[in-house]
């Protein structure tokens, strides 16, 4: 009776998981001891006030930020980390290169490549990171851009852009890489309000798909509707977690609730 | 106005126009491979080698090429241990020395205009490539590179021009380019106006012809800030 339970946990063996992580900046301790898993499939909202460490928390996964301390793994791997002066440091560089093209990132401020076009975007990292054939990932790249409501602009430079068209092109850039696994940083802040509809939307057709994501946001509304998991970070600790009718039914955690109450005010 | 006299001192000084495009392009190849050296000593983790990159900078940009010039020239042939040395019979040259002192002048200021131009460049594009798998020489070949080339490229034109422009002073230790021709076309004819006047517009016709490359180089760089959005 014991294969089918095992093959099941296999089966459902977190995409990412956090143990004890830790992030400190000088004597400013950021993160205090992050334990933390995600499952294949799962859509993760992380919510918190500003400076509660939601960023840094989503940076070290892939580790843009290094930890202080901690272990992580990434879809059942161990990431190597060793020892450093004030941080933890990469072990094992190829490791890294190889588990982030299956983590892929959506940056706030978009961080599209500024001397590419918006196709040539898309191809540079499955052409020169994984190596794929230019002919096989221009036929994906042209039917990503299509999908996200791109194909007019393929040949224009991020500049020429708007913010909401910046953002579905780099969602784009992400999803060409056929990552396992989508993080977002607060996708939707450095947008006009006006601009903000057109990439949620995007994001609520991945998460319909059944895609895992971790999604920074402010966007009560959108972490109610489209999550199937609340992460509530509070002063850099894990506040309350659980689904969005636990959560947001209130009565859950008093700091949540007062969180969500000051958020609906301002 | 004498046209037979002017067209007699635009063909003598124009055959010292190789030996000008000579010392800019020289001084300019080497001083470029020196300034890549310097700027990366300069970004090193190694204390010394910043240190040594800063100086570098700091005494080449803080000292007229003319006194560099005469101290390579005049300067090296004093010391002892030189002299006897397997570069004597280069730095007896007064071609070799011009080159020499061209290339150290524009390789402080040419490493100043890569560390700048790889500051300019957005972390956060960096930190998307990252993100993306790429490290070390991928990444700087294909994203920081090409972007610090874009944000170096106007002010590197401008360094162009004044190479080429420096490269008068070589004349002072008897190189015969364009303005050391001029200087004994003086002598002989004491016509300082009209010589001075046919050497000045060909160095303007030179420093025009570089602008000209630096801004076809540029536009083609810089599609991507065409029609930009504001
Ligand atoms: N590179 C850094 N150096 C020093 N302190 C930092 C750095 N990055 C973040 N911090 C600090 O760490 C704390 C958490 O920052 P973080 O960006 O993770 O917060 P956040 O929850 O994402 O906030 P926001 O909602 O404003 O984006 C803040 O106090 C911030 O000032
Ligand atoms: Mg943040």
């Amino acid at each position: 009776m014991t294969s089918p339970m095992q093959a099941n946990t296999a089966n459902t063996s977190p995409v990412i998981a956090t143990e004890g992580l830790r992030k400190h900046f000088g004597t400013v301790e950021v993160l205090k001891g992050i334990d933390f898993s995600a499952r294949d499939g799962e859509v993760i909202s992380i919510l918190g006030a500003s400076g509660s460490g939601k960023s840094t928390f989503l940076r070290c996964l892939n580790l843009l930020e290094m930890p202080s301390a901690g272990r992580l793994h990434i879809f059942g791997e161990e990431v190597g980390l060793r020892a450093g002066k004030d941080r933890l440091r990469i072990a094992n560089r190829r490791q890294v290169d190889r588990l982030r093209t299956q983590v892929a990132m959506v940056f706030q401020n978009f961080c599209l490549w500024s001397h590419m076009t918006v196709l040539e975007n898309l191809m540079e990292a499955p052409v020169h990171v994984q190596g794929r054939s230019r002919a096989e990932i221009r036929e994906e790249a042209e039917a990503m851009l299509a999908r996200v409501g791109l194909t007019a602009r393929r040949d224009a430079y991020p500049a020429q852009l708007s913010g909401g068209q910046q953002q579905r092109a780099a969602i784009a850039r992400a999803l060409v890489m056929k990552p396992r696994v989508l993080l977002f940083d607060e996708p939707t802040s450095a947008l006009d309000p006006e601009l903000v509809g057109e990439v949620l939307k995007v994001m609520r057709d991945l998460a319909d798909e059944g895609r895992t994501m971790l999604i920074v946001t402010h966007e009560m509304a959108f972490a109610r509707d489209v999550s199937s998991r609340i992460l509530f970070l509070d002063q850099g600790q894990i506040g309350a977690e659980g689904t969005p009718q636990q959560l947001f039914g209130g009565g859950h955690n008093p700091r949540f609730d007062q969180f969500v109450s000051r958020f609906n005010q301002g | 106005m004498d046209w037979p006299f002017l067209i007699d001192v635009a063909r003598q000084l124009l055959s010292g126009v190789p030996l000008t495009l000579q010392l800019a392009g020289s001084g300019l190849l080497a001083g470029g491979v020196l300034a890549v050296l310097v700027a990366s000593a300069a970004a090193s983790g190694i204390a010394p080698l910043r240190w040594i990159a800063l100086a570098h900078v700091e005494v080449f940009r803080g000292t007229p090429l003319l006194v560099q010039i005469f101290l390579i020239y005049y300067g090296l042939g004093q010391i002892p241990e030189l002299r006897d040395s397997f570069l004597w019979p280069f730095l007896r040259e007064p071609y070799w020395c011009a080159i020499l002192a061209l290339a150290l002048n524009t390789s402080a200021y040419t490493a100043e205009i890569i560390r700048g131009a790889l500051q300019a460049v957005p972390e956060g594009e960096v930190e998307a490539a990252r993100a993306a798998g790429m490290s070390g020489v991928l990444l700087r070949r294909r994203i920081t590179w090409p972007i610090a080339l874009r944000h170096g490229i106007a002010l590197y034109g401008s360094e162009v021009i004044l190479m080429v422009k420096a490269t008068s002073l070589a004349s002072v230790i008897t190189v015969a380019e364009v303005t050391n021709i001029s200087y004994r076309l003086i002598s002989s004819t004491y016509r300082a106006l009209e010589v001075f006047v046919v050497a000045g517009a060909i160095y303007l016709a030179l420093t025009f012809l570089v602008s000209l490359a630096v801004a076809l180089v540029e536009r083609r760089l810089n599609a991507h800030h065409a029609h930009r959005r504001t």
